[in-house]
Formats: structure tokens, sequence, C-alpha cells
């Protein structure tokens, strides 16, 4: 193989990133649902012929999915080396969750690039569909106990032999689905992506040769492990702990631990997940692959400017006990992944906090909940209105976390409110800043949201939580203080109740004019609170943040002074 | 009405004049310095040093910076809020996103502090039932404790008032009133669409603008009244139309664009004259290149922006695309041995190392620079006399050279290797990714070091020509004078295709349709057409992405003939298989928001006005050493505005004019047009 010079590389490394982002605009203009169209769940890119590793991904997709989707390449490969049938032309698909990470709402869509008759790469797209049948609309089964219960399973199938495609494929997912129409668009959308890579890829190769491509395929690998190795012998060797907790599994009330311990030896880095909770009863498990693309969007939080490569992980050593709540083996639930993912992020995050404490943000809010309200309207038509809420991002080494951000798994925006109230029976009482969320610190949390919403409908609805940080609060850093809970209550009459598993419920029977509030969690504080400037603190008494007491309590009464 | 047109463009060093008699046809181009801090004093010296009498002045056009500048820097008006009661933090809590994807971090304040938004009780529903009327009272105790806080401009942000604007209408009027001045926006009035963190944001920024803007168009207003101006004064919007200056005072958000739109209306038109209709144009700056298309001579218009982090304003303009690869964009070798340009940047102060003010770390204008590119004994823009060609050959060995083991040369190269393929991923992205074939567009320069890069542009996009305008200086204010006035609608309408009631879309395409040609009627300038053109917003139900949908709508005598639900889904299934491949068999369609243009067609004047008059073949003023690729060659260099038309020079060679440097690669030809535009084309089919 030939050796590429530098400044090929450069432009090469940029070209193909550009193939992959195309790939990803592609799919968002053509895809049929919104949670694709606008919250942009999807990914796409290109990877390692024998290995599957990632070698390109798009920067506009999922952070989640950077480090995921080459299991799901992994798993083709291995399906087509052991039929030894693989051709030009091919396309694979399916959504198993334990093959491929992440949720069954995911659909994989697997193609292999020849040129000239050989295997040179593979292009892959991943895009949450609005609906893949089980027992709830939109798949966040709160109860369920195993994969059955959240939608239909499809292992690794071929979807096109040799460039015709099987519509006995198609024609099972449309039955499948209550949204026929969407899981439609939506493929055609994936589809229409990975032709499009197909034939950027055939440009660039004619353009540039299918060697020097291939060399820089192979140099992008050898300087995102050093880049990677760089930063990691600039972290003293020791040896780091973090735990915290998971409410429960929706089923049993038992809160659950995910540990982790952080060793840095020279530029080697070991992330140890033992100690961690058992495989549970309920969907908050996530499968091994998931945990390894977790370990990954972790580390570019904390590093953000290593490229999506699997070169990455070359000098990360990753251990997870079998059996573990981190590597759930089939048929256990994954539907709420969300949510362990993003516990182990932020233990991840107060384990490199103690060792480069300048590097790392405090814990953001940690919980995605998604919430549904649902119902028929009078013509008894059906009506699902399902969103995930924002919270505060963690306080910072240069300043105070983001009030009201996305989850760091996700880039996903929220609906516009007159969006859903024109769609949905419903009326937002309140949207606005939670105050006395964030949590104190030099840089304090981001604030958290509150959300209140009233049912129109006058036969009802229905509302389904799934929630977390009910019980364990978002942690700071660096002397940092935790955030506010997350809270969930609904009203009934005059009533306000709070689901007994405090983050998670099902069937909340609501009476036209009645409401559910979700008063989200705000970020973790950085560094200790007595160092936060007074005039910041009454800053934040004027603009009703912070209230006078909880100022009192959290700093002192110097910020009384401070004049503002 | 014939007489005089000027144009002014406003940048940050120049005020740029561009002056046409209508009587004659003839053009003159002024260049004066943009005076500080109030620019008014600048503009009328620029125009009175270009003409005698003012008098004799029928028009003024201006695209302006004043809005984007104040947007920037946060330096609009204290601003107060009246709200929706739960509804005060929306502006500040956005539609949940963060500055960037990786990393966490950053900040966000919106232009309003908390303390300045108040709450009022009253509520509308998203069908426009009005569930708790306004209260008055509560909107004019809100008004006063704004005024006690110091606020000098209000916004009045209701949710659904897209759908009923009684309850915000209402609380206007009881607004103002009371409220001391003119600064009083509604979102209705502002943005009448749904979406209300998009109406909000933009309604906010509008009042947040209008005190600073209206001023400094009352004070240009009032100087050019007492010079004795008695002709039209209009201000370019991000649309690319023209708009009077009370409008511009009501609607200053509508500026947030002014002065790049400007530029592009000016490539269009230039790159018509000159036969081409497609056309990429490419601004390149200090931090940044700007590129924009026009496709069959019609720009892409967007429908918002965002100015920064969470300032998101709403309102058509001409999409404009921004990569951070200008000459001061900073070249760095990262840990893992790959070369990266930007998106640091020296920006023009302190600047590249070789303007000797305090930057060490080499751009891409230094490469430039050590490559024989840029003349280092006469920079352009006439601020230094020098460049430090030693300083910036060192900063390139130091932080490029040394780590990648190139001597300087390779390096500079490498540099600019990169840089190309920066600006030309941008080309790539606003051409090839949206269904353009780049082979049919020519690509045109501006801004300072646009044409140094033209050449590679052509070879790494596959662009068939570039074109460099005679002036690429002052596009911007010849822009202002060919701009059409023109005014942009939209409304809600949130309704099913099936069962339209398409007497009341009509009723309102009359409104817009009404509100823009009385608008045009006011105005006094010539107009040689009038036309309306209607867009829906459509999709299938289920779907949250709307297409475009161009809707043929008959007006005659004034009275607008709305289309037919035939018409109206004939026109969708058109745009949406063209759009997607395919449609939807048993989709519901729904129509989201009208979106109407109003347009009057302004006279256009023949750009060979401009054109050369000499005539003695043209003959190189110097050589000088050039590196390309692996060697220095001996380059001619020629004053470019003394080439005749018809002249052909053939790379390498440079053509130097005052504020731009065109660089001919070998392998190209560089031909002056009939109008005295630089035509560069690969060898042998060239100029032929």
């Amino acid at each position: 193989m030939s050796e590429i010079d530098p400044i090929t590389l450069s432009v090469l490394a940029g070209r193909m990133e550009q193939i992959a982002d195309e790939m990803d605009a592609t799919l968002f203009r053509a895809a049929f649902n919104p949670i694709i169209a606008e919250a942009h769940d999807a990914s796409h890119g290109l990877y390692h012929a024998e290995t599957g590793d990632t070698l390109v991904q798009g920067k506009s997709g999922l952070p989640i999915f950077v480090g995921v989707m080459s299991f799901a390449v992994k798993a083709v490969i291995e399906k087509t080396t052991k039929d030894g049938d693989l051709a030009d032309g091919d396309i694979f698909i399916f959504n198993d969750a334990h093959i491929g990470g992440t949720h069954l709402s995911d659909m994989r869509l697997v193609r292999p690039y020849f040129r000239e008759g050989k295997l040179f790469c593979w292009l892959a797209s991943v895009g949450h569909w609005h609906d893949v049948g089980g027992a709830v609309p939109g798949n966040y089964n709160p109860a369920a106990t195993e994969v059955f219960q959240e939608a239909f399973v499809l292992p690794p199938v071929r979807l096109a032999r040799a460039g015709v495609v099987n519509q006995d494929i198609i024609d099972i997912l449309l039955r499948n689905t209550r949204l026929p129409q969407s899981a439609q668009g939506d493929l055609n959308g994936q589809l229409g992506a990975l032709d499009l890579g197909a034939r950027r890829m055939d440009e660039l190769l004619d353009e540039y040769g299918a060697d020097t491509v291939q060399a820089a395929l192979v140099a992008l690998g050898t300087r995102a492990e050093l880049l990677m190795r760089s930063e990691l012998a600039a972290i003293p060797d020791g040896r780091w702990e973090a735990e915290d907790f998971l409410d429960n599994d929706g089923i049993a009330d038992t809160p659950l631990p995910i540990k982790v311990a952080l060793s840095v030896t020279g530029d080697r880095m070991h992330l140890d997940f033992t100690g961690s909770a058992p495989k549970c009863a309920g969907p908050v498990n996530i499968a091994l692959p998931t945990t390894i693309a977790t370990v990954y969007v972790a580390i570019k939080h904390i590093f953000p400017l290593l490229p999506a490569n699997a070169g990455v992980m070359r000098p990360i050593d990753v251990t997870v006990p079998q059996g573990s709540i981190l590597s759930a083996e089939f048929p256990a639930p994954t539907g709420g992944y969300t949510e362990t993912i993003l516990r182990m992020i932020d233990v991840v995050f107060c384990a490199f906090a103690q060792a480069v404490p300048d590097r790392v943000v405090a814990n953001a809010y940690g919980t995605i909940n998604a919430l549904s309200i649902a119902g028929r309207r009078s013509n008894g038509k059906p009506w699902v209105m399902f969103s995930f809420y924002g919270g505060g991002h963690g306080g910072s080494p240069e300043g105070d976390g983001l009030n009201h951000g996305n989850a760091p798994i996700s880039t996903a925006t929220i609906p516009p409110l007159e969006i859903l109230e024109a769609a949905y029976p419903v009326m937002f009482r309140q949207w606005a800043l939670r105050r006395d969320s964030a949590g104190a610190g030099r840089h304090r949390g981001g604030l958290g949201a509150v959300y209140e919403i009233e049912v129109l409908e006058e036969n009802g609805a229905e509302g389904f939580l799934f929630g977390e940080r009910g019980r364990f609060a978002p942690k700071g850093v660096a002397g940092g203080q935790e955030g506010a809970l997350n809270v969930f209550s609904y009203q009934q009459d005059t009533e306000w109740p709070h689901p007994p598993l405090v983050s998670k419920m099902r069937g909340i029977r609501l009476k036209q004019g009645e409401a559910v509030r979700l008063e989200t969690p705000g970020g973790g504080g950085y560094g200790p609170p007595s160092e936060r400037d007074p005039a910041a603190v009454a800053l934040d008494v004027a603009r009703d943040y912070l209230s006078a007491a909880e100022a009192d309590r959290l700093y002192g009464s110097t910020w009384r002074e401070a004049t503002r | 009405m014939s007489g005089k047109m000027i144009g002014v463009d406003v940048g940050g060093t120049f005020t740029d004049i561009f002056v046409l008699d209508e009587s004659d046809g003839s053009a003159r181009v002024g260049k004066v310095p943009t005076s500080r801090p109030d620019q008014s004093s600048g503009f009328l010296q620029g125009i009175t040093e270009a003409v005698a009498d003012i008098g004799g002045v029928g028009v003024v056009v201006h695209g302006t910076t004043a809005g984007t500048n104040a947007l920037l820097e946060r330096k609009g008006a204290r601003t107060g809020v009246i709200c929706t009661e739960g509804l005060r933090d929306v502006l500040e809590m956005r539609r949940r996103d963060r500055p960037r994807t990786w990393g966490l971090r950053g900040n966000f304040e919106p232009v309003v502090d908390r303390r300045d938004r108040l709450e009022v009780p009253e509520r509308t529903l998203a069908d426009g039932t009005i569930r708790t009327p306004v209260d008055l009272d509560a909107v004019r105790a809100a008004a006063r404790q704004l005024q006690d806080r110091g606020c000098v401009a209000v916004a009045v942000l209701f949710a659904n008032a897209y759908a009923n604007p009684a309850n915000e209408a209402a609380a206007v009027a009881a607004l103002r009133e009371i409220w001391p001045n003119e600064h009083v926006s509604a979102s209705s009035e502002i943005l009448p669409e749904i979406r209300e963190y998009e109406r909000f944001s933009t309604t906010a920024l509008n009042a947040y603008l209008q005190p600073e803007v209206s001023g400094y168009l009352g004070r240009l207003g009032d100087a050019l009244d007492k010079a004795g101006f008695g002709g039209e004064f209009m201000i370019v919007q991000s649309n690319g139309g023209v708009m009077d200056v009370d409008t511009a005072c009501r609607f200053p958000i509508r500026t947030a664009l002014s002065g790049p739109a400007a530029g592009v209306i000016a490539a269009g038109y230039i790159a018509r004259s000159a036969g081409f209709d497609n056309v990429i144009t490419g601004d390149m700056g200090g931090t940044s290149f700007d590129v924009s298309l026009i496709a069959e001579g019609r720009s892409m218009l967007a429908p918002q922006t965002s100015i920064d982090f969470g300032m998101v304003v709403r309102t058509p303009m001409i999409e404009i695309t921004t990569i951070g690869a200008g000459g001061g964009s900073i070249a760095w070798v990262d840990r893992g041995g790959l070369l990266n340009i930007g998106p640091e940047s020296a920006g023009s102060d302190p600047g590249p190392v070789a303007y000797g003010l305090g930057n060490d770390r080499p751009t891409v204008t230094d490469a430039n620079v050590v490559l024989g590119r840029i003349d280092p004994e006469n920079p352009i823009g006439g601020k230094l006399s020098r460049l430090d060609v030693e300083a910036a050959a060192r900063a390139i060995d130091a932080h490029v050279g040394q780590p990648l083991g190139l001597d300087t040369l390779a390096a500079a190269e490498a540099i600019l290797r990169v840089a190309n393929s920066r600006m030309a991923g941008a080309l790539r992205l606003v051409s090839i990714e949206r269904g353009f074939d780049p082979k049919k567009f020519a690509f045109m320069p501006f801004g300072g070091g646009g044409a140094l890069h033209a050449g590679a542009m052509l070879a790494e996009v596959g662009i068939a020509r570039a074109i460099v305008p005679r002036y690429p200086g002052v596009t911007s204010a010849l822009g202002c004078v060919i701009a059409d006035m023109r005014q942009d609608f939209v409304q809600t309408i949130n309704a099913m295709l099936d069962g339209l009631d398409t007497g009341a879309l009509g009723a309102v395409m009359q409104d817009h349709h009404d509100r823009g040609m009385a608008m045009l009627e006011a105005a006094g300038t010539r107009f040689e057409a009038r036309e309306a053109r209607f867009e829906l917003d459509m999709a299938y139900v289920g779907q949250t992405h709307t297409v475009p949908v161009p809707i043929p709508v008959a007006v005659a005598e004034g009275k607008v003939h709305p289309p037919t639900q035939d018409e109206i889904g004939a026109a969708f299934d058109a745009v949406y298989r063209d759009t997607f491949g395919r449609l939807l068999p048993g989709g519901v369609r729904r129509i989201l928001n009208l979106r109407s243009a109003v347009t009057g067609l302004r006279p256009k004047f023949d750009l060979a006005t401009l054109a050369p008059t000499a005539t003695d073949p043209a003959r190189p003023k110097s050589t000088r050493k050039v590196h390309f690729g692996t060697g220095w060659q001996d380059t001619a260099i020629f004053d470019r505005l003394s080439l005749p038309v018809g002249t052909l020079i053939s790379g390498p060679a440079i053509l130097e004019q005052p504020d731009t440097t065109v660089l001919i690669e070998p392998g190209l030809v560089g031909r002056v047009d009939h109008l005295g535009n630089v035509i560069l084309e690969t060898g042998p089919e060239a100029g032929r």
C-alpha cells in the first residue's frame, strides 16, 4: 500500500467527511418522521472493509451513533463471512439492539461498497423510526421485561440482493408498524443516502485512485490513535473511581448502581465498569455495543477535537462484566437505553474530574424524560404526543452551565409548543426555567425547566413517563454541588400526586382540564460555591434564577452586599 | 422620473459609492473612508464628492451593516418583553439546543434580560379561540414597569398570535397609547407564522434594533435633507429587495443581512450581463468565505438564519453559506499530524503575520505573500505600506514546515492546497449537494482575496470559468442601484388541502397583494413592472418538514383569483415528486403557511457604461517571481484597469488594481470581456 503525503491526507479527510455529512443531509431532507427530519436522530459513515471499524462519520448526526454504527457493520460482516455470499449491490437491514446497539427504534441499513469487483469499505445509515410495533406507540415502554414487548425484532437480513430490492422484507416491515407511511418514507430516505454515498465514493476514487484513498483511510486511523495517546499522556497516571445510580428499572423500586474505575498508565487508559448493577428486569439494560459507543461519546466530550475514527479506541481498554446491566443479552429489554448511557457519561466525567479537573464539565441533567400523552378525539381518532424535554448543563471551568440544553448523547431540538398545541389537544400552562434548580458552584449549573401541560380533549387522555434522576441528582465536580432532582406530578382534581416509581409511570388517567407537570433537573456546579463571585449570585437572585433563601443557604450572605 | 441614482455601501473601512445617471446611462464609482462612530458624515461626504448637485439625485439606496453589527456586538437598545403568562422564558430556552455538539461548554445570554420580560394574563389557543382575553390593565402596568427599568423598546409576544392576533393587537393598541416612542414590536405584525421561539426571537431582535437602526437612518435622512436632497431614500433588505426608509425603521430586522445581500444581487446581474445565468459568488474576507448560489438568474432564499447562537432571525434572506476560511484563518498542525486551516482567525487586526501587528501564527494570506502572489510592496486596502515577507516565512516554517517536515515553500503551498480544498468544499455544498451541476456555473470572487483562489476553484470543483467583475470592491454599492423593490409577507394557514376554504385563502392573498402594491405606490421611484408571487409551505400530515410550493395565481386588475384545491394539489405533487422522487399514495396533504412576495422591478442600466475605454494593447508593467507548485516562474504583472476589451493573457500572470489582485495561474487564460470583466478559463478552449 502506498504512503500518503500529509497534504493529500488533509484534503481527503475533508472530502470524506463531506461525503458522510452529505449522506446525513440527504436523509434529514427526505425523512418522513420529525425525529429524523428535525431532531436529526440518524447518522451515516464509512466503515473498514474487514473489521467494520469506523473510518469517517458525518458531523451532524446524533453523537451516540458515532461509536455504535461500527457494531452494525461488524454484525453484517460476521453474517456474510459465515454465509460467504456477499455481492455488490447487497443491502442489509436490521434493528436488533443486542447486535447493533442502542434500541429497536433505530433501523440500520448496511451496504458494501465495491471497487473493481473488490470490497473497498462499507457504508451504513441509521435512523430512528417513528414506530416499530410493540406494546406502546413510539416504543418507550417503561414496563417491558423482554424486547418483544418493545417492538418487532429484525436480525440482519438482505433488503436487496445484488441490486434487486426484496419487496417481501418491506412488506413485513410495513405490516409491523403503526405508521407504515412514515416507515416507508424513512426507508426511502435511508436508501437514497446510501446511493448517494456510493456515488460520491465513485467520484472520489476516480479522482484520487483507490490506493491513495485506502492509504488515507489507514493514515486517518493512525492519526486518531496518535491524538488519543497524546491526550492520555498529558494526564497523570493514577486510578479514580466514580459511582452513581439509576432510580429504578421501572419494574422494581431498587436503585441500580453504575460504577467506573478509570486507570491511566502512560498513554493508555482502562475503564472498568465492574460493580455496576447486574442485568435488570426493566428496559434500562444496554447491550455491550452501546456501552463501548458510550465510552467514545464521553471521551469525545472531554476531548472534543478527537475525530470520529476507531483509532481513538486503540489505547482504551474497557471492562464490562458478563451479566451486567451494561452487557445485557437477548432478549433483555433495552428501550430505555438513553437513561443508562447518560448515567455512564456522568460517572466517566466524575472519574476524569478527579484526574484532570480543568478538562471536565459537571454533570448535565441526565435524563431524556420521554413523556407521551395520548388519547382519542371525539371523532374516535387516536392521538399521541411524544417528546423529550430539556434540562440544565453542568458548570464548566470556563463558566456557568447552559440553561435548558439538550442531552449530551443528542443534538435534538424540542418542538415548538405551538406546533404541539396545533397538532394535539393540549395547552402548555407553563414553559419556563425552573428556579433553584442549578447546582451551586464557582460556576453554577444551567437551569432545568418546568413544563405544565393541560389536556383540552373532552375524552381526557393517558400519560406515560420514562425519566430518571428522581432520586439521585446530577453531580457537581471539582467541589461543585448537585443540581435539583427531576420532579414529575400529575393533576387529579385538586391533588398533585407523584408516581410511586418517581420517574417512570404508565397509564396516568387525565380528565379534561387536568395537567401533568414536569420539573427537570439543573446541571451540577463546577468548583466550590464559596468561590462564586457574589455579584454573580446577586444577579442570579435579581433574575429570579435563585431564591434569596437558597442563595443564603448555598453561598452565604455576602451576595447581599454585592451591587449589580 | 429621471435623475441620478446612488448606491451607498458602508463597510468597516470604506464607504463605497456608485452613481448612475439615468438620463444618459453613465455611471461612476467613488470611495471615501468610513466615518466613526457616526457613519452619516462619511456617507454624505461620499455622495457630495461623487455628484455636484445633490438636488438632481432621484434615489439614494443604502446597503447597511448597522443592524448586523448591532446584533453581533450586542449593541441594541434595552428592550422589554410583554408576554403570555407562563411563557416568559421562551426567548432564553430557545429550542433546547447547544452552541457546539461536542464539549458541553458555552452559555447563552438573550438580548432581553429576564427581569425585563413580564407576563400578563392572556391566552389564545392553537385554533384561534381566545381562552383568556388580554388583561389590558396588566399590560399598562407592565409597560410602566419596563419604562421605569429603562427599556426604550418593547416587544409583545403572545402564544398562538399567528392564529388569532386579537389579544396581541389589543395589547399593542393600549401600549402604543402610553409608550413614549415608536419602538413597539408585535409578534403578529413582524411574523404571523407558527413556531413561537422563531417568531418571538425575530420580534424581540426587531425591537432591540429599532432605536439603533431608526436613529441611524434618521440621521442619514436628516443629513441628506439638509444637503438639499429631495428624492427617495431606500434601504436594501436581507432578501435582496429594497424597502422605503419608513418600512426599514419599523422592520429593522429585515436589514440583518442587507450589505451581503446587495453584493449577491449585483453579482447575479453582472454575471447575467456577461452571459452567465448560473453563478456561485465567493466573498473572501479576513475570517470567512461566504458563498451564495444564483441559478437561472435567481438567488436562493433561506427562510431563517442564526446571527449567533440563539439569535434566530426568521425573515426571507438571500442564502449565504459561510465557512471559516478567510485570509486571516490560521494554519496549524494537530497532534495527529494533520494540517488544519481555521476556524481560529487573526482577522484583519492583528491580521496575518506579514502585517507585523503582533500575530505570529501563519495565515492563508501569509502563504500567498511568501509565494509571491501578493505584492509585499503595495498591499491592497491602503492601510499598510509594506508586508513583512520574512516574518511570514518564519511563521510558516515554525508552525507548519517543521512539524510536517516540509521546506518553507512546500509548507506555504500546503496551506493554500488545504485552504483551497476547504473553500472548494463550500462550493460543492451549495451546488453539488443541492442538485446543481457546477460545470454549468461560473464562479465570481469578490472581496480582497477571492480572485487569488479562483483558479483553484476551477480545478477542484470542475467549475467552467470564473468572472472577476471590473470593480469587485464596489459590488455591494452597485447592487443597491439595481435591486428591485420587494415586500415579503407570511401567514400561517394550517389547514388540510381537502376541504380548504379557498375563499379565505384568497382573501389573505388579496390582503398581502394590496399591502404590497400600496407600498410600491407610496414609493417615489419608477418601476418597469410589478408582480405578486405566492408560495405555500406544504407537507403530508405527520411530516413537519414542508416543501415550498409556488402557486400560479392570476391577478387581474388588482383582483387576486385564488387557486382551486386541484390546482394547489397538482402544484404540490409536482414539487414533492421533484424533491423526493415519489409521492406518498393516500397521504393527506396539508398547508402550513402562505408566503407572498410583491416586487416592483426597477429599471436596469447597461454595465457597458463601465466598460474599459482603453485601446492600447496590454503591456506588463513589471514582472516578479511567483511560486507555483514546485518552482518559481517569471510572472507578468498588469495594471488591470488599463486593459482594453478583448485582451487575452495567458497564465502565469497577475492583474493588479487598487482593491483586488487577480491571479491567472499557469494553464489558465484571462480574457477581458466587452464589459471589462476578466473571464478566467482553462487554456485550450479559452477565449477563441
